[in-house]
């Protein structure tokens, strides 16, 4: 018998003709940050709502402690979709009681509010909250039975930079706790803070799959010389591609130094160059030519 | 901990309703307003229109052949004697003639009876035997008031549970508490806890508040009434829970409701009796629920009906209710 939390075997789900999700297999050990990665329409979002039971699959497995999904995850399982309303007219302190009374254990009520930092909102209509505060309430609503294991559909969508890591220590600090996590993003740098296992979908199939950076190691051994597009006119002189992306004219090179030579050489200024690693997003275009926030 | 979670349901959902002030005050103003508008627009005398009731006129004698051919006097067959004569009490009928026996009943307190008393006797050269009955008169107001109280609960059974049902399914409501223990019994429980509770408050508020200036005939036993009031908008709260089963879209909800709450409001006796209306009308309307309301709430209060009097009623209204909910739970989806 397989010791993964969650296991998911070629999971299928076919709407009419479109295949959202076309054979998707995984496992995950307790403790698990696992990032499932994708453009919009890949199937990140058919396949996290099979495994918390709000779709079936048309074909496939997914078990939970061993067992098929049932009454057991469901009082065990927290989840944040992608987009909630919360009804109108009732507070955060009842939206949350109002949840919690569903479990027969529920996490420290106080507990929670203080580390979703919500004490000051407590008494606040729902359709008052500002998207972060918002987004805290249903992290909270996700994490009100204690769960053994949290789903988050693109939690931090739509936040600014500085919610978005509120948001992200606060997901550490789930972590800390030994919770199983699976987190469907956009953004890479969330995935490469927060995870520790990450799944590339596309089509409804994952085309790559490991730990941030072994991914990176498999995939590239080059680094990425950037300039301002204006900067590099005339790209085609040069002795290598340069790709223009985001204002920026970009070479990816495994030799800095001769590359620096060659630009010298070709009479362009250096003064705003900027050498960066290969990220996510490098290697989601690799392996398949879209970029990431379709 | 069904009992914890349905209390949880229960409780947000009525604060939801009571803390939403303008749906909340529409619900009590609507058949506030609606009541003071009839009460206004009928004050008056609204005709000087005799009406006779005529048993066995087929078999009229001589004599009562000459009263039953006068003019500007509608006289209209009966067959229900007791009924025609709680009429005559009630002043909904001036005069209850048998044709055949030549005897005749009035309200002694009638003025209408009065005069068509003194006609007959100008009329007829033989002996009528004269039965008086008494007892207090039925205004239009009273007539109508249990159908606006009916009607009132069905809209706000049909509206308030189906449309607030397809928002939440629309917005994600529905599937976020799919995604918690909660059961689909259990939300449908507290759906319709949640409404009869608010729908029987609003009901005795409106009928207390526009009693105390209209003084409503109410001359069965409130008891009765209240089961009859619990029985209809269970029933109907569980037709809008089957209306909103499945649907998503609020534009395909607020069609599919008013496509059956008006012919209700219509067809079901709120406004005019269907005594003389098309055969085919009266069996259509007794399909639904507002007409079995409103024909019990009416007989209980008009004239003075008891259980067994409208246990048909009653007994439709429960199996209407088991039957829609059963129905709208086996086809609900969350989303």
């Amino acid at each position: 018998m397989s010791s993964a939390l969650l296991e998911v075997r070629n999971l299928v789900k076919h709407y009419a003709d479109v295949k959202a999700v076309n054979g998707v297999s995984f496992a995950l050990e307790k403790g698990t940050c696992f990032g499932l990665l994708g453009p919009n329409g890949a199937g990140k979002t058919t396949t996290i709502e099979m495994l918390e039971g709000i779709c079936m699959p048309t074909a496939g497995e997914i078990l939970y402690k061993g067992q098929s999904l049932g009454e057991k995850f469901r009082l065990e399982a927290g989840i944040m979709f992608q987009s909630t309303a919360l009804q109108d007219f009732i507070t955060v302190r009842e939206t949350l009681q109002m949840f919690a009374d569903f479990y027969p254990k529920h996490a420290d009520m106080e507990m929670l509010i203080r580390r979703c930092n919500l004490g000051k909102y407590l008494d606040q209509d729902n359709r008052q909250l500002s998207g972060g505060q918002r987004q805290r309430l249903l992290l909270a609503i996700a994490l009100v039975n204690d769960p053994d294991i949290i789903f988050l559909d693109e939690p931090t969508t739509g936040l600014d930079p500085q919610a978005r890591r509120n948001f992200w220590e606060l997901i550490e600090d789930i972590k800390k706790e030994g919770k199983t996590t699976i987190l469907t993003t956009h953004y890479m740098e969330e995935a490469y803070t927060l995870c520790n296992e990450i799944a590339i979908m596309d089509n409804g199939k994952i085309i790559s799959q490991g730990t941030p950076k072994n991914l990176l190691a498999a995939h590239f051994d080059d680094v990425v010389l950037q300039l301002p597009e204006q900067d590099v006119p005339d790209s085609a002189s040069l002795p290598f591609a340069v790709h223009l992306r985001q204002g920026y004219a970009e070479i990816t090179t495994n030799d800095i130094n001769q590359t620096i030579n060659e630009l010298i050489n070709g009479g362009i200024s250096l003064a705003q160059l900027q050498i960066r690693p290969r990220t996510l997003e490098d290697l989601f275009l690799e392996l398949t030519g879209k970029e990431l926030r379709g | 901990m069904y009992i914890k979670r349905l209390f949880a349901l229960l409780s947000t959902r009525n604060k939801e309703f009571v803390r939403d002030k303008s749906a909340f005050g529409w619900n009590i103003a609507m058949p506030v307003l609606i009541v003071a508008g009839f009460a206004f627009a009928f004050s008056g005398d609204i005709g000087v229109q005799y009406k006779v009731g005529v048993i066995h006129q087929n078999h009229a004698t001589a004599d009562a052949k000459s009263f039953l051919e006068l003019k500007h006097i509608e006289f209209f067959p009966v067959t229900n004697i007791d009924k025609a004569i709680a009429s005559v009490q009630h002043h909904q009928v001036d005069l209850l003639l048998d044709a055949q026996s030549q005897q005749y009943w009035i309200n002694s307190e009638s003025p209408k009876g009065y005069l068509l008393e003194k006609i007959l006797q100008g009329v007829v050269t033989s002996k009528f035997i004269r039965q008086s009955v008494s007892g207090r008169v039925i205004r239009y107001i009273d007539w109508v008031i249990p159908g606006i109280l009916s009607m009132n609960m069905m809209f706000s059974a049909l509206f308030g549970v189906g449309y607030v049902i397809v928002r939440y399914r629309k917005n994600g409501m529905l599937k976020r508490l799919k995604a918690t223990p909660v059961t689909a019994f259990e939300y449908l429980s507290s759906q319709i806890l949640s409404r009869l509770i608010l729908i029987m408050g609003i009901t005795v508020f409106v009928y207390v508040g526009t009693n105390f200036f209209l003084d409503f005939a109410m001359n069965g036993s409130y008891f009765t009434l209240f089961l009859v009031f619990t029985l209809g908008a269970t029933s109907m709260i569980s037709l809008g829970l089957l209306i909103a089963a499945r649907i998503k879209s609020e534009e395909m909800a607020g069609g599919l409701l008013n496509l059956i709450s008006w012919p209700m409001m219509f067809l079901c006796g709120v406004w005019f009796s269907l005594e003389g209306a098309n055969p085919i009308v009266q069996k259509l309307a007794e399909i639904f629920p507002l007409t079995h309301v409103t024909t019990a709430a009416r007989a209980i209060m008009v004239e003075g009906a008891g259980i067994s009097d409208i246990a048909n009623h009653l007994i439709i209204l429960a199996v209407q209710s088991v039957v829609f909910m059963v129905i709208g739970a086996a086809a609900f989806r969350w989303d």
